[in-house]
């Protein structure tokens, strides 16, 4: 990046100068977002082509602030939650151990890695019909494909992480006398830990766009049904709250995997 | 080598360029109780203190000091990515560089990088043929036909149209100086340029720089850790203090040109080699115990 | 991974053949595309690995047959084995009109196809100047990234709803959506392309004269091109993610519309049959993408293949 020519304008950069950087770029951000706000608000208002059919901030908060008071928003809420989580854990608990299978034993993964690379394509949601042929109830066929989404990426990120292990490492175990235990537990799985916290945070993204349009298409509870629900009862400045609360909801899911992705591999961090 | 042969003859490309810019006293540097501080994460680092050289043109000046005591950061105020918080620094009697204003970067004094900065996506003709073309110095076609001639003189032809991953390290390092010298500037700028190739390629790319150096005249500006390497190639050998930078001593090469590695093991470069090392030693030491006192 | 032995080919040569006379420039012949591919496959059925594979599918294909037409396990009993698939998916009289043979079936191909293309074409060609510019100029990058990031994390289908109110009747929401969601993942991989470039290149750039818009043509866009085709790949698998959805959710015509169908109307074979081509489609688009990104990206292709 160009970034040394500032600094040669300035030669020395003091704190304050780069505080005052700072904040220029936080002011240029603010400004753009409450722009953004304006246009939405008087395009709404005053019948700018495509924004007219959408509501306006001001009835979207509204909607907003009697939602917050809703328990049935919160319900929505915690059965999305409840799926997301189910289906996320049991993409690890299967994909982690499969994956870190295949990453190690060229075998097995020469094997299995062609049947993934022919299921993968097939988009998750393409999933659900068949999904609910196959279990009994909705809940599950939506948690089913919820984990399928999560699952691929898992796979897909721990064998190419597990293959990218330096080999030195585990040379250098070997050579101070490590058994095949001890070289899995410390160094390849420790190795690994970067991709399956990507494979982790591609994975809570997927499973998100996977479970509200589940919920749109079939289901009966959840912050996607909600969404839907508004807009099929015209309930309009519903459904953009619905959209912001799902969003709000993946950053918070987000968040927590970054957290707790930091927490695990703390030897990534560069002071 | 291919390269004594042709360089510097009648014809000639580096020759032919040379003619032409030894006409100003091109690339005289004269840096001037220069001062460079910085500020990452506001512990104020002085990198430079108070360091005066003057350079005359066509001088082949090595910079030795340890590593991380700021020789970089003066290379860098040279060639203008960034600038310097007292002092002057000035080129051919022309303000380069002063608190207030930087020259922006530019095809008078060129850099070769430590790591190597050919463009990985260009062939190492369209590398070398860059500079010339985008300043519209020449058009496309003049500029491929000297960039083959120039290649050819360097015992670089026959690679023209490879990309740099496929071609050896010592090579991409002897294509980038031919990039460089492609635009004629008045000063080499060489940031420890052969620190991460292995001793034999080492010698042989040495070699290739004091080649293009002969028949150039080029004033060259050269910063290495690297003891041997400094007497070897330099006219003057410039002993920099640990951080933050300061001439410590300055020893004159009086090693007649051509030099070849018979040099190596004559007496006087044993002696000039010693008198280098007391001082040089000793800036190691401060820098290592230095370094353990900041992680400590 | 350094090809040595061309260097040494030029290096290595004796001082005689040096001096005697300077050879001039030689364009040696470079391998054709055609010809490095067909060496790798026969290096590639050397080894164990497409055995291996195909064993694993068929296996795989064998236990689905076993579990849904066989013995008829208990969860699979609605599921539709691959014998049913196969006589429907490629029968002359298709008992619901989708084989390879009929007309619909296409109709619904195309329709799906004809929507990836625009959506994502578009979202290209937005996406990555977009991208691009906010990686190159800080303070483009200011104003617009902050907006960006709070959007972005909406899934896109949540939009569904909006953009049917947005862009009336089917097609343009449908479009809208996976142009949103592929549009989103090529900026941000762009932008990335952008800011991991080493800084090197620009220095060395500017060191031999460059104005910035040299530096945007030849430092910027090349050196992001690997992280731009990346997020294209990523893209283009997400396009089609939210294309289904959007087309079960609100279309007419195109797989996902057929697969949601097919699912009203108890055609089970249909559904599979919709999965397949959907998964084909998916792989044949990325695999394209690879294929644009290789002939455009020599520099990496050559070092690999040394």
């Amino acid at each position: 990046m160009p970034a040394p020519l500032k600094n040669s304008k300035n030669g020395v950069l003091g704190k304050k100068v780069k505080g005052f950087l700072a904040t220029k770029s936080a002011c240029r951000g603010i400004f753009s977002i409450v722009v953004a706000l304006f246009i939405w608000e008087f395009g709404t208002r005053y019948g700018l082509p495509v924004l007219n059919a959408i509501p306006p901030p001001s009835a979207v908060l509204v909607s907003f602030k009697e939602s917050f008071v809703d328990p049935w928003y919160w319900g929505s809420w915690q059965s999305s939650f409840q799926r997301i989580g189910l289906g996320f854990i049991f993409a690890q608990i299967i994909g982690i151990p499969l994956g870190l299978l295949m990453g190690t034993s060229r075998y097995f993964r020469e094997l299995s890695l062609p049947v993934f690379e022919v299921l993968r394509p097939i988009p998750p949601l393409a999933w659900v019909p068949a999904s609910a042929l196959f279990w009994p109830t909705p809940e599950e066929s939506i948690v089913f494909v919820t984990f399928l989404g999560a699952f691929f990426v898992t796979i897909l990120n721990i064998v190419g992480g597990a293959r990218s292990i330096d080999a030195r490492y585990v040379r250098a175990a070997v050579s101070l006398g490590s058994s095949r235990k001890d070289i899995f537990w410390r160094i390849i799985l420790p190795g690994t830990l970067p991709s399956i916290i990507v494979a982790m945070t591609v994975g809570i993204g997927i499973c998100w766009n996977t479970v509200v349009a589940a919920e749109m298409l079939a289901g009966h509870s959840g912050l996607g049904f909600l969404t839907w629900r508004a807009y099929v009862t015209f309930s309009y400045p519903l459904i953009v709250v619905g959209m912001i609360s799902i969003g709000i909801a993946g950053y918070i899911s987000s968040a927590i995997i970054r957290l707790l992705g930091s927490r695990m591999t703390p030897w990534l961090k560069t002071s | 080598m291919i390269l004594s042969q042709t360089l510097g003859k009648n014809g000639g490309a580096l020759a032919k360029k040379a003619a032409i810019s030894s006409e100003a006293t091109a690339g005289k540097i004269s840096i001037r109780d220069v001062s460079i501080v910085y500020d990452p994460e506001g512990a104020r680092v002085v990198a430079v203190d108070g360091c005066s050289l003057e350079i005359p043109a066509g001088e082949f000046c090595v910079i030795v000091g340890p590593s991380g005591c700021g020789k970089t950061t003066l290379l860098n105020a040279i060639a203008g990515f960034h600038g310097v918080s007292s002092g002057e620094i000035y080129m051919d009697d022309q303000l380069l560089c002063s608190p207030e204003m930087t020259t922006e970067p530019g095809a008078d004094r060129i850099v070769v990088f430590q790591n190597g900065a050919l463009f990985p996506w260009k062939t190492v003709l369209d590398n070398v043929t860059y500079g010339p073309v985008i300043q519209g110095k020449m058009t496309r076609k003049e500029a491929r036909e000297a960039g083959h001639e120039l290649l050819l003189e360097m015992g670089l032809s026959g690679i023209s149209h490879r990309y740099p991953s496929e071609i050896s390290g010592g090579m991409r390092r002897r294509v980038e100086i031919a990039r460089a010298m492609m635009n004629d500037p008045k000063v080499l700028l060489l940031d420890e340029p052969f620190r991460a190739m292995d001793a034999l390629t080492k010698t042989v790319v040495q070699k290739y720089l004091l080649d293009v150096y002969d028949a150039s005249n080029k004033t060259v500006f050269f910063i290495t850790h690297d003891l041997e390497e400094a007497i070897f190639l330099g006219t003057r050998v410039i002993v920099v203090t640990t951080r933050p930078a300061q001439v410590k001593k300055i020893i004159n090469i009086d090693i007649p040109r051509p030099r070849d590695f018979r040099v190596l093991s004559s007496e006087y470069y044993r002696n000039l080699k010693e008198e280098t090392l007391e001082a040089v030693h000793e800036e190691a030491q401060k820098a290592f115990e230095a370094g353990e006192r900041e992680r400590a | 991974m350094e090809p040595d032995e061309l260097g040494k080919s030029v290096e290595g040569q004796s001082l005689a053949e040096q001096g005697t006379q300077p050879t001039l420039p030689e364009e040696e012949r470079e391998p054709l595309t055609w010809e490095i591919m067909l060496s790798r496959i026969k290096y590639a059925l050397r080894t164990s690995a497409p055995y291996l594979g195909a064993v694993g599918l068929l296996s795989t294909l064998l236990a689905y047959w076993l579990l849904t037409e066989v013995i008829k396990a208990p969860l699979f009993e609605k599921v539709p084995g691959p014998v049913a698939v196969a006589s429907e998916w490629f029968s002359h009289h298709p008992m619901f009109r989708i084989s390879i043979y009929s007309g619909i079936y296409y109709k619904h191909i195309w329709a799906s196809c004809w929507r990836i293309i625009q959506a994502f074409l578009l979202a290209t060609v937005l996406g990555v100047p977009l991208g691009l510019f906010m990686g190159w100029k800080k303070v483009f990058k200011d104003y617009t990234f902050p907006l960006f990031e709070l959007t972005r994390p909406i899934p896109m289908l949540a939009w569904v709803p909006l953009a049917i109110l947005m862009f009336p009747g089917y097609e343009a929401s449908v479009i809208y959506v996976t142009f949103l969601g592929a549009f989103f993942v090529t900026t941000l991989n762009t932008l990335l392309g952008v800011e991991s470039i080493d800084e090197v290149y620009f220095r060395a750039a500017l060191c031999l004269g460059s104005r910035p818009r040299h530096l945007f043509f030849h430092v910027i866009v090349p050196g992001a091109l690997p992280f731009i085709f990346t997020g294209l790949q990523i893209s283009m698998g997400y396009s089609w993610f939210c294309l289904v959805a959007g087309e079960m959710i609100a279309g007419k015509y195109g797989l996902g519309y057929l697969i949601w169908n097919a699912y009203m109307e108890f055609q089970e074979p249909v559904l599979i049959i919709a999965m397949i081509t959907l998964g084909f489609l998916g792989w044949f688009s990325s695999a394209l993408i690879r294929m644009v990104a290789r002939r455009l990206m020599q520099w990496q292709v050559r070092e690999i293949a040394g």
